[in-house]
């Protein structure tokens, strides 16, 4: 199936593209809204916010969700905040520099014209979740506070305590829920998306799987949206939410849309390192803690004093030695891998030497136990409770982990896949976060994506199928789809082996962190294509997953998410692989530059690589999307 | 940190579905590290179950910090464990000793009818917020964010509100199965602030009645309080119910006239 592979960028200077694209799309007219179907996946920050504003502006809107509920969504968990070119603070920010910034940290690898628009609707999210009651922090005078985050120069993240991400999703989610309740939303949750259907050229539906009783069914519309959410979980420990996966965005990629970038994954330095093999997740620790902590690591290899009892002059502060200029502010990646090198050479900390420390002594003795307390009170009971360890007496260990995927499905400028009728929004979709995405830039995405994107975006693709029916579930693509989902439950039922789902995934997630982890070689990624294969050939024959179809059975939901890592995961090494470049979170060790930095190759590797699934032993097609930059040209990052 | 590992003795709630019998089932755990959680706890016990060619026991969790509100139990009757405003997900097995028996149960309550094992469908919940739970704008045209300053005192109050995670401990920790402190976090958010005033008396009134049918009343045992790992404090459902008595007043007065 070959596909037409066109990114409808408008034309025009960059201001003015969404402008006119806005009025150059086609509309549906406001009464023959209600004659359309669409099936949004996911209630997210993405899925949500796009469910709300599709029903009210009159469209018939089915949403699914895993979740018992949709206020539990993954971006429930997001801490830091939420940027927005508002420029309260008179600080220089502007659409423009919030572009410009987003590109830079992006490391030069996405579309202008997307993370343009991005920018122009960020400040209206602020003002919709102000007006929906979202209680952002206020200073005094009860204007909203922002505060500068992750490195950036400029204030203007917004943020709700330490759960901003929570405040954002109950909002969303309330319009949801209104939705539901005046604009005939509804509402399936419990239930997991596992195939979308296709037919003559066209998206019809998808089909679920009602988690508590096992019940397969297909759902049919003019137009499905996936907002599904990323795929961090493939390396087993990460910073996601413990069920996130990359099921739904496979599944469409196994019937034709194309997987973009999946070798962009993004790696946050101040996580909780893992202390023991049965780790089952890791924390994140915000990064706020940089701004005042200092991260070094004892000079002596095997120091086994306690951190108070080591001198300054044993102690190695290696990023204020490495980075002058930006000290322990240097961006995600740079921090991480630092951090990395420390470790592997021998310099570790803690009971199994496998964290730094981040330290707040200094600031504490400056500032006061009190002010400390006030800015990052609730994060050291986090660390206090998670670690046992109190952060006010000895410095917090940190090492990085797996947190955000930038890769995902490719869409156009409309947010539409390759496949007609198919739109991606949020984490799912690769659109704006290039090789690297700042922080606090996925929560703006994810809510611009639905709120101010598609809902404008979408009518364009319904327009001229006004008048048509979508097909119909007795249709024997449906029919097919269910079939082989049925057929899949059973095998995965029958199999009885002796490793279960989750020693598996511990050993897909090994090879991954291993070899397409924070650092990646030629040589890594070959080895890493050679094991995975086996993994999956093991999984196939030797997983045990007890239970029955028919009610609620958590290892077969599991089994079914891993049966899909083990096949994605090959995409994203070998796209790893034939990246011969660093970018961003995508770093080769061939390619440095003598000081150890990312080093671009914009004259070869300045596209998107678009991947067409041809078969699981097979290896995929690759599309490439070249990028242009007229505006923000690219230069090298420099942190010195 | 400590490397010294503990023994446990489990005892937990089995129940293949809603209309299956149920029942008690132990097991001896031992290897336990202190630095687990006790959701980590369990999963060491689902994986050697498996091995066992038993099937793992179910229980909801996602976020593993704190936020989502899937997760909850009753541990020894507890709902969350003995650990003050912490989710199941947060407590860790340093809090325990070697030895210890541990008894751990579903939410039980009318509002919370059980899916499986240590799982009960919350969805009662979502009825709720339905009902009222919002702020009436639509997409697009809101004004801009700073043109109602909101003193800082009632943004963080309506902060503390809004921190609920919707785990429904509250409502098994409760004696009449109430559902009060979910209710009242969730419509003091939005009934303190400004942008919650147009609403304010339907939405009370709404949101009570919704509440009410599908859980009991409340007669202040405040044992809710006690169980909320985000530690809501009870004074939100004293706000909602001077809220509601003035609502229904309203709602007499709106007969042939509206209210200011
Ligand atoms: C610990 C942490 C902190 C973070 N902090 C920040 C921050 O401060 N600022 C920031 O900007 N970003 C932050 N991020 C990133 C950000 O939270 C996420 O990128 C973002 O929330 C993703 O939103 P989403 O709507 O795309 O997907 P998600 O929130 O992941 O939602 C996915 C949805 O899809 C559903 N779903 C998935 N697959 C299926 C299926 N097959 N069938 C049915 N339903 C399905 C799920 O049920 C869920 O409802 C953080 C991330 C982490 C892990
Ligand atoms: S009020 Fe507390 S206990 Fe009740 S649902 Fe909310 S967070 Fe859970
Ligand atoms: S798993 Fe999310 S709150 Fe416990």
């Amino acid at each position: 199936m070959t596909m037409a592979f066109d990114a409808k960028i408008p034309e025009g200077p960059l201001e003015e593209k969404w402008d006119n694209h806005r009025f150059q799309i086609k509309l549906v007219n406001p009464a023959n809204k209600r004659r359309f179907d669409v099936i949004v996946v996911g209630t997210g920050l993405a899925g949500a916010s796009a469910a709300a504003s599709l029903a009210e502006l009159g469209y018939n809107v089915k949403v699914v969700t895993f979740h018992d509920s949709p206020r539990r969504a993954h971006s429930i968990a997001a801490q830091g905040g939420i940027n927005a070119a508002k420029n309260y603070k008179n600080d220089g920010d502007s659409i423009y520099r919030l572009f410009y910034d987003t590109i830079k940290g992006g490391d030069y690898r996405s579309r202008e014209a997307n993370v343009y628009r991005l920018a122009q609707v960020s400040v209206d999210i602020i003002d919709q979740c102000v007006a929906q009651g979202v209680p952002f922090a206020r200073e005094y005078g009860g204007l909203l506070d922002n505060r500068s985050f992750g490195g950036a120069q400029v204030s203007r993240t917004f943020y709700a305590r330490g759960q901003t991400g929570q405040q954002l999703l109950l909002g969303a989610y309330q319009a949801l829920m209104r939705g539901v309740h005046s604009y005939g939303i509804q509402l399936y949750p419990r239930t997991e998306m596992l195939d979308v259907v296709v037919k003559d050229g066209r998206t019809a539906g998808i089909v679920c799987r009602d988690l508590n009783t096992g019940e397969v069914f297909s759902m049919s519309g003019h137009a499905v949206v996936l907002a599904t959410g990323g795929y961090g979980n493939a390396f087993y420990l990460s910073t996601n939410a413990k069920n996130s996966n990359v099921t739904a965005a496979w599944r469409a990629a196994k019937k034709g849309a194309y997987f973009a970038n999946p070798c962009y994954t993004q790696i946050h330095p101040t996580c909780i390192p893992a202390s023991d093999e049965f780790q089952s997740k890791l924390t994140l620790m915000s990064e706020s803690l940089r701004n005042d902590g200092r991260v070094w690591v004892p000079n002596k290899m095997d120091d086994t004093r306690s951190p108070d009892q080591i001198p300054e002059d044993d102690r190695d502060y290696f990023l204020e030695r490495r980075y002058p200029a930006f000290g322990n502010l240097v961006p995600r990646d740079v921090a991480s891998r630092a951090i990395k090198h420390e470790v592997d050479a021998g310099r570790g900390v803690g009971p199994l030497k496998n964290g730094v420390y981040l330290d707040l002594s200094e600031a504490t003795n400056r500032l006061g136990h009190d002010v400390i307390e006030e800015r990052y009170g609730n994060l050291f009971e986090m660390y206090e409770r998670i670690a046992g360890e109190d952060p006010y007496k000895v410095p917090m260990r940190i090492y990085p982990a797996i947190h955000y995927t930038m890769g995902g499905l490719w869409v156009d400028y409309n947010l539409m896949s390759n496949l007609p009728g198919l739109f991606v929004l949020g984490e799912a979709n690769f659109s704006d976060h290039g090789a690297n995405r700042l922080g606090a830039s996925a929560l703006m995405q994810g809510l611009a994506d639905g709120y101010f994107v598609l809902p404008y975006t979408i009518g364009d693709y319904l327009a001229p199928l006004l008048g048509t029916t979508p097909l119909s579930v007795d249709d024997p693509a449906f029919a097919a789809a269910e079939h082989a989902i049925d057929d899949q439950v059973r095998r995965l039922l029958s199999i009885n082996g002796k490793k279960t789902v989750d020693e598996i995934h511990r050993e897909l997630g090994r090879v991954l962190w291993d070899n397409c982890g924070m650092a990646r070689t030629e040589q890594s990624l070959s080895k890493a294509l050679a094991e995975i294969p086996a993994i999956r050939e093991e999984f196939w024959k030797n997983v045990c997953v007890l239970g029955e179809n028919e009610s609620r059975n958590q290892a077969l939901e599991k089994a079914g998410r891993v049966a899909d890592f083990l096949e994605f995961g090959e995409l994203m090494v070998l796209d790893a692989l034939r990246r011969n470049e660093s970018c961003g979170g995508h770093f080769r060790e061939e390619y440095q530059t003598e000081d150890g930095e990312a080093l671009r190759d914009d004259e070869h590797y300045a596209y998107v690589a678009a991947w067409e699934f041809k078969g699981v032993d097979n290896e995929p097609e690759l599309h490439k999307e070249q990028l242009n930059f007229e505006y923000a040209h690219p230069s090298t990052r420099s942190y010195k | 940190m400590s490397n010294a590992s503990m023994r446990i003795t489990l005892t937990v709630w089995r129940q293949a579905s809603a209309d299956a019998g149920g029942g008690f089932e132990t097991y001896d755990v031992p290897g336990v590290s202190p630095d687990m959680s006790f959701l980590e706890m369990l999963d060491v016990v689902n994986e050697r179950l498996m091995h066992d060619g038993k099937e793992p026991i179910a229980f909801d969790h996602d976020c593993r910090e704190g936020i989502c509100g899937a997760c909850g139990f009753m541990i020894n009757g507890q709902a969350h464990g003995p650990e003050r405003a912490t989710a199941t997900c947060q407590l860790h097995m340093r809090k325990f000793r070697d030895g210890d028996h541990l008894t751990i149960e579903p939410w039980r309550a009318a509002g919370f009818p059980l899916v499986k094992d240590l799982i009960v469908d919350r969805t009662a919940f979502d009825r709720i917020i339905e009902s009222g739970g919002y702020v009436s704008v639509g997409t697009g045209g809101a004004p801009d964010g700073n043109l109602i300053p909101i003193p800082k005192p009632v943004a963080d109050a309506a902060m503390d509100a809004a921190a609920c995670i919707g785990c429904g401990a509250c409502v098994a920790a409760c004696p009449n199965g109430a559902a009060q402190l979910f209710t009242s976090a969730k419509m003091q958010h939005l009934n303190l602030l400004p942008q919650g005033q147009a609403e304010r008396w339907d939405r009370t009134v709404n949101m009570v009645e919704s509440m009410e049918t599908y859980f009991g009343s409340c007669t202040n045992h405040r044992e809710c309080e006690a169980a909320c790992p985000k530690s809501i404090s009870i004074d939100f459902i004293a706000l909602m119910n001077k809220d509601y008595a003035k609502a229904q007043l309203k709602q007499r007065r709106l007969i042939g006239q509206t209210f200011p």
